[in-house]
């Protein structure tokens, strides 16, 4: 058994989204590895959608190249989508609605056409029904089984019963039937593959990481494509005990978080590129105060606003670069869910221990996609230890005294004996100002530049303490990809392909941005025969930074800033292209 | 007010908790500031409600006035400029047992910061605002603010100013705070007791104190500010009567209302934050342990 890709598109406003998660969750239930793509637009009425889940026993990293069934709620979509049908694939499409000459199919490609409409007026009168006829012949083509589906749909109404559900289940019914009698299943149709896997959004992951990490708050501002994260949270609020806040802009929601790390709670700020920007100074002061922050900075394609339903991976100089001045941060740049999930606890376990803000850079790519992650690969028992550990022990307490890591012992509110003020002035170890009065004193000189060394000092420590680049495939290959965040993924399954092909690669996969470990990424990158950056950004951003701390520089690059994710196809074209070309 | 002592440091039975003090930093502002008086009314109000010194927290922007928590030997953050407030709100919802006082001055409050100043009186917020407003940046060495009058020159209008002033009572009126009054640093027992009333007040409070500043600032100055101030409590003003509050609200020019000016008690966020009501965010148990189930709802 192969894999199989299914495409449904539409016109915002058709539903899309829902019968692509439909489609999902059936296919992630039969135990299969899926990758769903949401393709949308800043629109909530018109404009064209669709979505691809791909699905295989095998392992996948993203949304793939073809598809094997389109589902075309509207002429717009055979028109975009038909290239890309697989051989042996088929269209599905309502003849009331439009027609799909046969002079216009790919060759070995199918038409089905399928009354959704007529079946839905058998139900009712909301056309918005003709998607359960469209997804129970799709379902049918695609090896996806009645039942599946029908529980699919059940579950996606919640616990809303009567009218609506049943005229879904009967429409599924219908669509599937008429499927069954007029076609044959796909050449590339699953079948179960085992126990149900769980399907996730990388924004679910981040969050239900936030929440095993102890995170007790959120503030934020909506903004594509991070929202998701504050919904997530807010949906489950009361039960999981986290005060979800929607500031009244980014300057107050990381403000907040802030004042929340500061008073006693693990707490956290998601945002997009723009929130970000104003987000900066204040990050600042997290460094500075050395107070705990998580950030989540969900990229999209910019600059300013950009496309903000497209993906990016624009914002790495940014993140390197926030705030003036310099205090120590770091930037972990997770892949996929799991990888996502894993980072989230990470992130908040990092800025607990280095008193500091870390950052998780996300993108749309991997924020709004979906995939499925096993059960097991989810652990939720994390500790979370007391943040209250300090006790006064006689001594005057420092709250930024000098130690060997950088890390000062820290009380919270409403301690006794404890007391401190954080500081966004420089400061000495008691938290005292330095900025005013003292400064230019030689003393006082000297203190500065030793407070300075003193927080920047953990950079070393987190460079420890978070994870370093990987390399992933063969020790030995002709060509080593280097990648960040969701873009491995289409590296990964280009790397498949590639080896399908007898072509052996592999990819340094760098999942801390910052600190870069550049010993390990020289020690890589000295070892590779030849390199191909891959980037979803204009200039190459980290290419610049490994060039800034290796000296080693890319001559070739993958770059891909049209908003769009990188297609597995497109890498294997540029890996050839770049192994034709001999060692570089 | 209840404090909840942070385990694990709880106190011996019978040990008599410090209350506020002076710090071992010495004020910084120029000899006469009127802020002088407001860090000592701050003080004086939280002894008198005998408020220990561990569980306050007294959070303030930049600016000359925002230098306040240094003095003082609560807890403290000396935050950015415009962002006390959400600085504080979160310290707030992190844990509502602490008595949160934020500070800082009218540039601060009603220029950079006065999205932030709308946002948490609408929400009602129990924080205790106080700003010491001076109508002038003083720490930038005297541009005009936000209340700077019509027609004053400064070194960024040496024409004069030619925008109205913000009237930060009728702003906080029109804004839903449920604690409105002005304060004037001639007046340091009015003061204390409008700060004290704000912190016993459940919601947000807010204290325009008028804090002249002798440096940058030489037309609106004590002896200004003296010819004009009178007290509300004198005059029959009724602070629970929302037509009567507008009209101080906005009285300004040859008199100049201090005082109480609208109290009115409403739910406040706390109170309405559900997660809140299981006690202190910062003491409640933390991550998903043993929430198994929670995954369900992605299969």
């Amino acid at each position: 058994m192969g894999e199989i890709s299914v495409r449904a598109g539409g016109a915002a406003g058709d539903g899309i989204a829902s019968v692509g998660e439909t489609l999902s969750k059936s296919l992630s239930r039969m135990g299969l590895n899926v990758f769903g793509l949401n393709a949308y637009q800043s629109v909530i009425r018109g404009g064209h959608v669709w979505f691809q889940a791909r699905a295989s026993p095998s392992p996948v990293h993203s949304q793939g190249d073809a598809c094997d069934v389109l589902y075309a709620m509207n002429k717009e979509t055979a028109d975009v989508h038909l290239p890309s049908l697989s051989r042996g694939g088929t269209v599905v499409f309502d003849p009331e609605k439009f027609d799909i000459p046969t002079s216009s199919l790919p060759a070995g490609t199918k038409a089905l056409p399928v009354p959704t409409l007529a079946i839905a007026r058998k139900y009712t009168s909301q056309s918005i029904l003709q998607n359960a006829g469209g997804l129970g012949a799709t379902a049918f083509l695609s090896g996806i089984p009645l039942d599946v589906l029908q529980a699919t749909l059940t579950d996606s109404f919640g616990k809303k019963k009567g009218d609506v559900v049943d005229w879904n289940l009967g429409a599924a019914a219908d669509g599937y039937a008429h499927a069954q009698a007029n076609a044959s299943v796909n050449d590339h149709a699953i079948s179960k593959a085992g126990a149900p896997k769980l399907l996730m959004t990388g924004n679910a992951a981040i969050a239900l990481g936030a929440a095993a990490a102890g995170c007790k708050f959120i503030a934020a501002y909506p903004m594509t494509p991070a929202s998701t994260i504050m919904h997530w949270l807010a949906a489950h609020s009361r039960d999981l005990g986290i005060v979800v806040k929607q500031a009244e802009d980014e300057l107050a929601a990381i403000n907040m978080a802030i004042g929340a790390s500061f008073g006693g709670v693990r707490s956290m700020t998601s945002t997009s590129g723009g929130g970000f920007c104003l987000m900066v100074e204040a990050l600042g002061m997290a460094g500075m105060a050395e107070i705990p922050l998580v950030v989540v900075e969900s990229q999209r394609a910019g600059p300013s606003t950009g496309l903000p339903t497209k993906t990016e991976q624009g914002d790495l100089n940014l993140m390197l670069g926030a705030g003036q001045s310099e205090f120590p941060r770091a930037i972990l740049a997770p892949a996929n869910c799991v990888e996502a999930y894993r980072a989230t606890i990470r992130a908040f376990q990092l800025a607990e221990d280095w008193q500091t803000p870390i950052l998780l850079a996300s993108d749309l790519h991997l924020s709004e996609n979906y995939m499925t992650v096993d059960r097991s690969d989810i652990d939720l028992a994390v500790d979370i230890p007391s943040l209250y550990t300090l006790q006064p022990n006689g001594h005057e307490y420092k709250r930024y005294q000098y130690t060997q890591s950088g890390v000062s012992p820290r009380s919270l509110p409403g301690q006794a004996g404890l007391q401190w003020i954080a500081g966004s002035d420089e400061h000495d170890e008691k938290g005292h100002l330095i900025s005013d009065v003292k400064s230019g004193i030689p003393v006082w000189v000297a203190e500065r530049a030793r407070m300075m060394q003193k927080r920047m000092g953990k950079l070393e420590g987190l460079a420890g303490a978070t994870e370093p680049p990987v390399l992933e495939g063969p020790a030995e290959a002709p060509l080593t990809f280097v990648a960040w965040g969701s873009t491995a993924g289409a590296v990964r399954d280009a790397m498949l392909l590639l080896a399908a092909k007898g072509v052996a690669t592999n990819l340094l996969h760098v999942r801390t941005v910052y600190p870069l470990h550049a010993e390990v990424v020289d020690a890589a990158l000295g070892h590779a025969k030849s390199t191909l950056l891959v980037e979803a950004n204009y200039s190459g951003q980290l290419g610049r930074l490994i060039r800034a701390e290796t000296g080693r520089a890319f001559p070739h690059k993958l770059l891909k800033y049209d908003g769009e994710p990188f297609y597995p196809h497109e890498i294997v074209a540029k890996a050839v292209e770049v192994l034709g070309h001999g060692r570089n | 007010m209840a404090g909840i002592s942070a385990p694990p440091v709880t106190p011996a039975v019978g040990t008599l908790l410090p209350l506020i003090g002076k710090s071992d930093t010495k004020p910084t502002w120029c000899p006469g500031c009127g802020d002088f008086s407001v860090v000592a009314a701050v003080e004086m109000a939280l002894k008198r409600l005998k408020i220990p010194s561990h569980q306050t927290v007294i959070v303030s922007g930049i600016g000359c006035s925002s230098n306040l928590p240094h003095f003082l030997s609560s807890y403290g953050f000396h935050g950015i400029h415009g962002r006390a407030l959400p600085i504080a709100e979160g310290i707030r919802w992190a844990n509502h047992g602490l008595t949160i006082i934020a500070t800082g001055g009218d540039g601060d409050g009603f220029g950079i910061g006065a999205g932030h100043f709308v946002h948490t009186m609408r929400r009602n917020v129990d924080l205790t605002y106080v700003t010491m407003d001076n109508q002038i940046y003083g720490l930038t060495t005297g541009q005009a603010s936000p209340t700077s009058m019509m027609g004053h020159k400064t070194k960024s209008t040496p024409e004069g100013v030619i925008e109205n002033p913000i009237h930060p009572l009728a702003l906080a009126l029109a804004s839903g705070a449920t604690y409105i009054a002005r304060a004037f640093s001639g007046d340091v027992k009015q003061m204390a007791d409008l700060i004290a009333g704000g912190i016993q007040h459940k919601g947000f409070a807010f204290i325009d104190a008028l804090s002249p500043c002798v440096t940058y600032n030489k037309i609106n100055t004590f002896d200004w500010f003296r010819q004009r101030v009178y007290k509300l409590e004198n005059s029959g003003h009724d602070p629970s009567d929302i037509g009567q509050a507008w009209l101080r609200a906005i009285e300004w020019g040859e008199k100049i209302p201090t005082g109480l000016i609208y109290k009115v008690d409403k739910p406040t966020y706390e109170d309405l934050e559900e997660v809140l009501s299981a006690g202190p965010l910062a003491l409640q148990s933390a991550g998903l342990k043993g929430r198994e189930s929670l995954l369900d709802e992605f299969i």
